[in-house]
């Protein structure tokens, strides 16, 4: 809980130190330019498939893994590259699993949907909506029955909110009173269906009345609102109290996949919340709080160009998969 | 793999098939306490089929947990915590309801590992009981291994007897993957000799249950015992059936299938799953494109389910999945060189 006699402070400044503000920062400038690495591979032939993008994310995505340690765990969706660095991953093993390569954190077998980092926690991005959701309580379940301590995010979008193993999950959590964060990240769209149009609720906080537990809906936008809920919630989940839903308010500026022609929306509203890039606000609070200066955050940019490009050519230079192995790690043990 | 572990030098007890998968669960929640039992009433109710019966009042429902009417999410919930150090036991009450948690079974548990690179495993466990001849009807009769059977990732058995579904359930707990036990109704309360205390059945072994010259019969689940009741008529016709069970449908055991074949020149399959692209089709096709082919003397017979929903009245039911006489009718065809 926030201190009372820092009241008028940012909760940021008061929970966390010059250092981990200024790692928040670098971690959303990976993010930014993963993807906009990520993006200039595809063009360049060098992604298959498709990337569900998170550009314009990046704070809901740091702003909710700040209060975890490296042992907590989060699930992840479809969307989830974001939380995969902001969880720690190492971008040129992440490039790695793009390019398809045996080097990638799941040997080119996983691909942009289904990447995961699992020593770090994060039990990977999901291709189905809401499939990590029970899943996410299941480790919780585990968290509680082995009593390791630790805490689940789990992450889904305003999409997921309507699956059936939404409610489902969320009941389950409630009535085993489970340490599970349910972190919504409504970004207005699921695909191309608005939240008006999908939801029978005006906010998806809402519904966590309907399952007996905290609901919050904050600017995932704003680093301080999203870490101080989710820090809450956090918080309650390590004393045994249960889940709590967290609603994080953002906006995706790419389309769904790579074959969205945004038809659902417009031009100006993209370019509305564009010029309200979240990280350029991050970083004007950095500096205005003295936290940085300027030219420290210019660096931070600038490293991480570098890390980027470097990554880049780590996942090219890397090998292939040997064809012959395609059936390895269906199973545990090689069936006979 | 564990290697099994034999019961040579156990003391055997008869027991009920349901009185067995229940032994496995009481010894595995005593030794192992990453083992929980998840499922609809199966704690103070003892379980639709009275398997779990009184597990909960020595482990608490801590450890035997009466989940919501949730299957999918409970599903997932299972699959959370096997992939993250728990080893549940997941009941389905009837297989059928197998439908609602397709998602967390077919998209998640089977392929985690895969899609992860290798760097998880999802030591998972369900129970699923199947199988018409209660009059439950078309929503709660069916055979639906084959469904599971289809999915790489998965491993799927179908114990006959209950020495085997208590060392088989007991060596799913021993295996790293996700493991589907399909458990006829009409089984659980058939008696047997069960070792006492732990022992495994390993997973992908068929085993022979009766010695024949004539004719190689394929049988899983129920159809087992269909199989020797109709093995007992044929001999009195002068036919030597061997008799198959097949207990995990994935994998097979394809050697002894091959060899089997090979020694009588003839292969009948009999399953309840319905018989359109059931497990007898994958059999079929395993025997036709092997080396066992040339010893093939008949076409392959195939007994399944019928076409047709499960139906209500008795009679309907009967009809719609192979029973003992239907067995030695069309064997005997067979080997009259009537099919």
């Amino acid at each position: 809980m926030a201190d009372q006699t820092h009241k008028n402070e940012p909760f940021a400044l008061t929970k966390y130190s010059g250092e981990q503000l200024k790692e928040a920062l670098r971690k959303m400038h990976l993010i930014r330019k993963f993807e906009e690495g990520a993006e200039d591979s595809y063009m360049r032939g060098l992604i298959h498939g498709t990337m569900h993008l998170s550009i314009g994310q990046e704070c809901s995505a740091v702003g909710s893994c700040m209060p975890l340690a490296e042992d907590d765990q989060i699930t992840s969706t479809h969307r989830g590259h974001g939380h995969c660095v902001a969880k720690g991953a190492d971008v040129a093993r992440m490039f790695a699993e793009f390019f398809g390569k045996e080097t990638g954190y799941c040997k080119g077998r996983g691909g942009s949907m289904h990447i995961a980092d699992v020593a770090k926690g994060n039990l990977g991005a999901n291709g189905i909506v809401a499939g990590g959701i029970p899943i996410a309580v299941g480790a919780a379940l585990t968290s509680k029955r082995l009593k390791t301590g630790k805490v689940v995010i789990c992450f889904f979008g305003d999409g997921a909110n309507n699956e059936g193993a939404f409610h489902e999950s969320l009941n389950m959590a409630s009535v085993w009173k489970l340490p599970v964060v349910f972190v919504c990240e409504n970004n207005k769209y699921g695909m191309s269906t608005s939240i008006e149009r999908s939801t029978s609720v005006a906010n998806i906080a809402d519904r966590a009345a309907a399952y007996s537990m905290p609901g919050i809906t904050v600017d995932g936008n704003d680093f301080n609102a999203i870490t101080e809920a989710v820090d809450q919630a956090v918080e309650r989940a390590r004393a045994g109290e249960g889940p709590s839903l967290v609603e994080s308010l953002t906006y995706r500026w790419r389309g769904h996949s790579k074959s969205d022609r945004n038809r659902y929306r417009t031009k100006e509203e993209i370019n509305d919340w564009i010029s309200k890039d979240p990280i350029i606000r991050f970083a004007a609070f950095l500096v205005e709080h003295a936290v940085i200066t300027e030219a420290e955050a210019a660096q931070i940019e600038e490293d991480v160009e570098t890390e980027i490009a470097a990554a880049i050519e780590f996942a090219k230079a890397s090998p292939d998969p040997v064809v012959s192995d395609v059936s390895r790690d269906v199973y545990t043990e090689a069936q006979v | 793999m564990n290697a099994p572990v034999s019961s040579t030098d156990l003391e055997t007890i008869e027991m009920s098939y349901s009185e067995a998968i229940k032994d496995a669960m009481d010894i595995a929640l005593a030794r192992d306490e990453r083992v929980i039992l998840m499922g609809e009433d199966i704690g103070v109710y003892g379980g639709a089929f009275q398997v779990t019966g009184d597990l909960v009042h020595k482990y608490g429902e801590d450890r035997v947990m009466d989940t919501p009417i949730s299957e999918l999410g409970g599903a997932g919930v299972a699959v959370g915590a096997a992939l993250t150090g728990l080893r549940p036991i997941f009941e389905f009450q009837f297989s059928d309801f197998a439908a609602l948690a397709m998602e967390q079974i077919v998209n998640q548990a089977a392929k985690l590992r895969y899609m992860l690179g290798g760097e998880v495993s999802v030591p998972l466990v369900m129970r699923f009981p199947a199988g018409s001849g209660t009059g439950a009807a078309a929503q709660h009769s069916q055979s639906l291994e084959a469904w599971l059977a289809h999915v790489p990732g998965l491993k799927v058995i179908q114990p006959a007897t209950p020495h085997d579904v208590k060392g088989m359930l007991l060596a799913a707990l021993d295996d790293p993957d996700p493991v589907m036990i399909f458990e006829h109704k009409l089984l659980y309360k058939i008696k047997g000799p069960v070792p006492q205390g732990h022992y495994t059945v390993p997973i992908g072994k068929a085993e022979i249950r009766r010695a024949g010259t004539d004719v190689t019969i394929v049988a899983t689940s129920m159809m087992v015992h269909k199989s020797l009741a109709a093995a007992e008529a044929l001999q009195e016709a002068g036919i030597s059936a061997e008799v198959i069970d097949l207990r995990t449908i994935r994998p097979i055991d394809r050697d002894t299938v091959l060899s089997s074949v090979e020694k009588t020149s003839r292969l009948a399959c009999v399953y309840e799953g319905v018989k359109t692209l059931g497990i007898g089709a994958e059999i079929s096709a395993m025997v036709a494109e092997s080396h066992a082919f040339d010893f093939l003397d008949a076409p392959i017979l195939r007994l399944g389910g019928a076409d047709n929903p499960i139906p209500y009245n008795p009679e309907l039911e009967k009809a719609s999945v192979p029973q003992v006489e239907d067995i030695v009718s069309k064997v005997t065809d067979l080997l009259k060189g009537k099919i």
